[in-house]
């Protein structure tokens, strides 16, 4: 695991646009992090990073689950939290998004239990101060392997 | 006309028996069966989104209901979204069975333009007028020339209204969706006690922002960790007290730059008693001609569906059999189904 500071929401916003700069269709990056540790705006970073219209709001998907934005590939962003859990994963079709035609940037990915992709980034969130943030990025498999070093060789010093 | 409505774009699954998308002959909604009612077993649970057993079911009841057979129904009218694709499928489904099979005209809506019009049901609202839908998934001002004519004024960069109110009932302990707990606890404490902040009040848009204000709640919440009942009414009197005042005079301001002095509040959140009392304190005070449907109407529910849909169908625009879920359906694209205007 790498874990990196971010300064400001800005700065935050930024990360999440070079991880969707990288992003390729059937990727899965899990997103974790207490309320209010920026989730939302990390995938809106990613949802900059993946040419998604930046006048198009970013909004949080707890309620609606999936929000789905059009970049240079699709963005499906997903909050599981309300669902029981594989069998409403089942039941709502969402295994065909995963590896799919578009990226996956799933909150409480737990939920997918056995569904869960072999190969998936996962990116958490911490406080480390009112506006600062730690990043952290843990790869499990290849694709999820090569997305955090890239993502971090890139960082600048 | 007589209209069999369905919903099932996320929670909720629900049919409705509606007549000249006006009058309300029955609106089931699944999750409000009493699991003691003639079903004899328990009622699929909603959470696990298991619209496909319990979409039958509320059709047979609606019909039940209104006192009508299948054979009295005339056109079907069926959320085609925003909303998750597998859930707006099952709707999708059976109205096209039903369509096919009783050779219906079929009409796929949209849920928002439903809350908007939704209360239509029990009065009648001149064009143009403003709306706030608020909601779980929403907050978003409108304006509002006629049906299917929508442009969109505002909406919220991060964090619906609802999901604000969820979240911060989830950070004092209350169970998920707990929007209606804080509403209560709300009438116990003072308004003023904490000053939570106002975000984007000042900022000359329409949009709204909740994220900075729930942690501004979970910032408040980890240094009186110790608070009690009355810590506790307070801090959901204030945080209710903030969103209402930026949704009113977030409205306010868009009532005061278009000069429409009409307004309809719809969605989920309309429920709210603080905004329901801010709402009206300011259209009383300004002249402005308030309607916000009750609870039954605001929540989803299927009725509201048959509003446009009646209107669709009676104007002669009919879905194809093609009819497909649309996960994401902007308002303002809807006028593209009357290019020539209404």
């Amino acid at each position: 695991m790498s874990c990196v500071r971010t300064n400001s929401q800005e700065e935050t916003v930024q990360l999440g646009a070079r991880l969707g700069r990288l992003l390729r269709p059937g990727d899965f990056v899990a997103l974790v992090g207490e309320l209010g540790a920026g989730k939302t705006q990390f995938a809106k970073g990613i949802a900059l990073g993946l040419e998604v219209d930046p006048e198009t709001p970013v909004t949080s998907p707890t309620y609606t689950i999936l929000n789905i934005y059009e970049g240079r590939i699709p963005l499906y962003h997903f909050d599981l939290y309300r669902l029981e859990g594989a069998q409403d994963v089942e039941a709502l079709g969402f295994e065909e998004y995963f590896s799919g035609d578009g990226a996956c940037v799933v909150e409480w990915a737990e939920r997918l239990e056995d569904e869960l992709p072999a190969d998936l980034l996962t990116v958490t969130l911490n406080h480390a101060g009112v506006d600062e943030r730690s990043v952290c990025f843990e790869a499990a498999g290849p694709r999820a392997r090569s997305l955090a070093d890239a993502l971090l060789a890139q960082r600048p010093a | 006309m007589l209209l069999l409505a369905l919903e099932s774009s996320c929670d909720e699954t629900a049919a409705a028996v509606v007549k000249d998308g006006r009058n309300v002959l029955s609106s089931i909604v699944a999750s409000q069966i009493s699991i003691h009612a003639e079903y004899g077993g328990v009622v699929p649970e909603i959470a696990s989104r298991q619209h496909l057993e319990a979409v039958s079911l509320v059709v047979e009841q609606a019909l039940r209901e209104a006192g009508v057979g299948i054979a009295d129904i005339e056109g079907v009218a069926v959320t085609q979204g925003p909303g998750l694709a597998g859930a707006l499928l099952v709707g999708i489904s059976a109205a096209k069975g039903l369509s096919l099979g009783r050779g219906l005209p079929l009409v796929g809506v949209n849920h928002i333009e439903g809350h908007l019009l939704a209360v239509f049901l029990e009065r009648p609202v001149e064009f143009p007028f403003i709306a706030l839908a608020v909601s779980g998934g929403h907050s978003h001002l409108y304006r509002v020339d006629g049906i299917g004519r929508y442009q969109t004024l505002g909406q919220t960069v991060d964090d619906a209204a609802g999901e604000a109110f969820d979240k911060v009932a989830k950070l004092i302990g209350l169970p998920y969706p707990g929007g209606v707990a804080i509403d209560r606890l709300a009438a116990g404490g003072d308004p003023q006690a904490i000053k939570f902040p106002r975000p984007l009040l000042h900022d000359g848009t329409f949009n709204f922002s909740f994220s900075g204000l729930k942690t501004a709640v979970l910032t408040h919440v980890g240094k009186h960790p110790e608070a009690k009942e009355q810590g506790i009414n307070d801090l959901a009197a204030s945080f209710q007290a903030a969103v209402c005042e930026v949704l009113t005079k977030k409205t306010a301001a868009a009532v005061a730059a278009t000069g429409i002095k009409r307004l309809v509040v719809a969605g989920g959140v309309a429920c709210n008693s603080g905004l329901r009392r801010s709402m009206a304190e300011f259209a009383q005070a300004s002249g402005v001609e308030l309607s916000i449907p009750s609870p039954n109407l605001c929540a989803d529910n299927a009725a509201m569906i048959a509003v446009p849909g009646d209107f669709y169908l009676g104007a002669g625009y009919q879905s194809g059999f093609d009819l497909d879920a649309l996960p994401v359906w902007p308002l303002d694209k809807l006028s593209a189904r009357f290019p020539g205007g209404m």
